[in-house]
């Protein structure tokens, strides 16, 4: 998996609440069996007309946020499906990194998977980040999970909090299969257990 | 060191208890080491993981544990057996027949007579049974938590990981008590318990919980009906939500094909029968609903928030406040709605009757008891889409086929279909449906599409009339 350590960018302000799994990666794309290419239909009924062509209004399609690689959400970013699509979709394009008042659970663990950094902070600091994520690349963030801090555009640090061990995790790209096969003695000492205890199961 | 960290003490909540029973291993912050088991697989979300085992040489660690189903993309016509026309769609089903074989694992393929909606088979054929826990690469897996299993969705990479080792990285939820008091009223279900519950805490609310529904109206419900309750709990944000066994959980289960017999029945009753929150348990957050309180209701919006009971009128932004604003000025404007028009004065294009919320044999019993003797309104389409193939057959043996074909609704083969139209059963642009599925979510049903939540019974009467309706009207007039 990648890294993320820190990241200075242009941020796209999406002040939509309940931004849903499905107008991030809308179903027809989820016929895939791979996990690339997705980037180009991130967003896409909010991004492209029915003909294909491009919304000018939608924010990913100014040119002032074309290399965007934070988006700035309203609440509750991500709710709906478990499609790790999204993830895919939003990394593909170039996301890495969401800053929101809260997010879906599915979602929010389905980014730690994809080297994406999901941003927790009070709402006080999503709207002043919105206002600097409205200059485009004027007023670009930096996310730095070393330091657990986000420093919007003019200087301000945004501190926040996020689980240990999902820290470690992303800062060194590990992945979690891996880390967790060291642990086969454990996982068969309880499957011996358990076919004791309750062998129906 | 890990994996000596005690377990909660003092009373627990049933979720507690799951947890407690599952925990492999647990860190010093917390994270825990959970085994799975039962990993349930749909053709949409497992090949890139199976492909995952593949690249790096690994087997499936407990294939006996998993179970393999196509249903999202499967087509619900009866020219089936020919195939899937869509490449793509074809290609993930191939796929997911490839990957079951080759890793060995419990597979339904889509021209099995007990192939069907995932979250339907499982509980249909045993394999969920109470106190285990449950995954799948999909958020309604909260359905199962109905008989007090421990079920949420996961994402594609952690399918991958439970493939290769049955166990899940967690961190604990928090717990939240969802009481519904006293009796439902006539004409009021399950599915409006769920979205008056959504209503009420909003989609947000449940996000970091795990829900117990309890109360006198959760334990009077059947089991279908309780699977409906905890199949949206993710809709209100919560990962999972459980229901208590009880003597109409064992019932249910008795007897499946995968239900454990004999004396492994009586020893699995044992321990069933403790599966309840301790007495002065903690809760995190509580919420109580009267079940007097509940009307039917539907949707008028693009979020299962978006919940009214039916005698209400569409409302205005104005009449929210903070993001919510901007949020329902712009579903209103994709719903086509005006503020202030009755609910019952939408009219309807089609109704969509099926999906793992209210596909199983009871929803269609209810809604074909509606539509007895009556036919959909002119220029509405209707389509009854049972949750699998066993659930078909129970309703042709009952009869309820030949009522929804002579009320002018095609009887389709099982599988998701118009629920999130991965197949070709869509909405076209601006066609406004009455569903008993879970999310109305814009594009869900088919571009431009517009999707209004409801109960099978809400939704037959809504096909009958033209427009939304109360049902409770509907009962009335067939008294």
């Amino acid at each position: 998996m990648d890294k993320f350590t820190t990241l200075t960018g242009i941020a796209a302000p999406m002040p939509l609440v309940n931004i849903d799994t499905d107008m991030i990666i809308p179903k027809q794309f989820l016929k895939t069996i791979h996990r690339s290419g997705l980037g180009k239909s991130l967003f896409d009924e909010m991004r492209y007309n029915a003909d294909g062509s491009e919304k000018p209004d939608f924010v990913l399609n100014k040119p002032a946020y074309r290399e965007a690689q934070i988006i700035v959400a309203g609440d509750n970013f991500g709710c709906g499906s478990s499609r790790e699509h999204a993830p895919w979709a939003l990394k593909d394009f170039g996301i890495r990194a969401v800053i929101s008042t809260s997010f879906a659970d599915i979602f929010y663990n389905n980014c730690f998977q994809n080297g994406i950094l999901p941003v927790v902070l009070p709402q006080e600091a999503v709207d002043a980040l919105m206002k600097d994520a409205e200059n485009g690349a004027n007023a670009r963030l930096t996310v730095d999970l070393e330091n657990q801090v986000v420093v919007g555009a003019d200087g301000t640090e945004y501190p926040f909090q996020i689980d240990a061990h999902r820290r470690h995790n992303l800062l060194n790209g590990l992945d979690d299969i891996g880390l967790t096969l060291e642990k086969a003695p454990s996982i068969g000492s309880y499957e011996q257990r358990i076919a004791q205890s309750q062998p129906w199961v | 060191m890990s994996g000596t960290t005690p377990a909660s003490s003092g009373p627990r909540t049933l979720y507690d208890k799951i947890f407690d029973a599952h925990v492999v291993d647990r860190q010093p912050d917390g994270t825990a080491l959970l085994y799975i088991d039962r990993h349930l697989v749909h053709e949409v979300t497992s090949p890139q993981a199976f492909e995952g085992l593949r690249m790096s040489g690994r087997k499936v660690h407990a294939p006996e544990r998993t179970i393999a189903v196509p249903d999202h993309n499967v087509p619900t016509t009866a020219d089936r057996v020919q195939g899937i026309e869509n490449p793509e769609g074809r290609l993930q089903v191939a796929e997911l027949d490839k990957n079951a074989r080759e890793f060995g694992v419990n597979y339904y393929p889509m021209n099995d007579v007990r192939q069907g909606i995932v979250h339907i088979v499982g509980p249909e054929q045993g394999w969920t049974l109470p106190g285990m826990t449950v995954v799948c690469g999909d958020s309604h897996t909260a359905t199962h938590g109905a008989f007090g299993a421990l079920a949420h969705g996961i994402g594609t990479s952690e399918v991958e990981h439970v493939l290769a080792t049955q166990t899940l990285i967690q961190k604990k939820s928090k717990n939240m008590k969802v009481e519904i008091t006293g009796k439902l009223r006539p004409g009021v279900t399950a599915k409006d318990i769920t979205l008056s519950i959504i209503g009420h805490t909003g989609t947000a609310g449940g996000t970091g919980y795990v829900i117990e529904y309890c109360g006198e109206a959760i334990r009077s419900l059947s089991m279908e009906g309780r699977m409906t309750v905890c199949n949206m709990a993710i809709e209100g944000g919560a990962r999972a939500g459980l229901i208590a066994p009880d003597e109409t959980t064992f019932a249910y289960v008795k007897g499946r094909p995968h239900a454990p017999k004999g004396e492994a029945w009586e020893a699995a009753l044992n321990w069933w029968r403790t599966l309840q929150s301790d007495e002065g348990a903690h809760w995190d957050k509580v919420v109580t609903i009267r079940a007097e309180d509940i009307a039917p209701v539907v949707t008028w919006g693009t979020s299962p928030e978006d919940v009214l009971p039916i005698t209400g009128r569409v409302p205005a932004p104005e009449d929210f406040t903070g993001g919510k604003v901007d949020a329902a000025r712009r579903s209103l404007d994709y719903m086509g709605l005006t503020p202030g028009t009755p609910l019952s004065a939408i009219a309807i294009d089609a109704v969509f009757i099926g999906s793992c919320t209210n596909g199983r044999i009871e929803d269609l019993r209810a809604a074909a008891e509606i539509l007895k003797g009556k036919h959909l309104a002119p220029n509405v389409r209707g389509m009854v889409v049972p949750g699998s193939g066993l659930v078909r057959l129970q309703a042709e043996e009952e009869g309820l086929d030949q009522i929804f074909t002579d009320a002018g609704f095609e009887w389709r083969l099982a599988g998701c279909s118009m629920c999130l139209g991965m197949n070709p059963d869509q909405l076209a642009p601006g066609e406004r449906c009455a569903a008993t599925s879970n999310r109305n979510f814009e594009g869900r049903q088919g571009r431009g599409g517009r999707t209004h939540l409801m109960s099978p019974i809400m939704a037959a009467a809504a096909g009958v009339a033209g427009h939304l309706v109360d049902v409770r009207d509907v009962m009335a007039e067939t008294v």
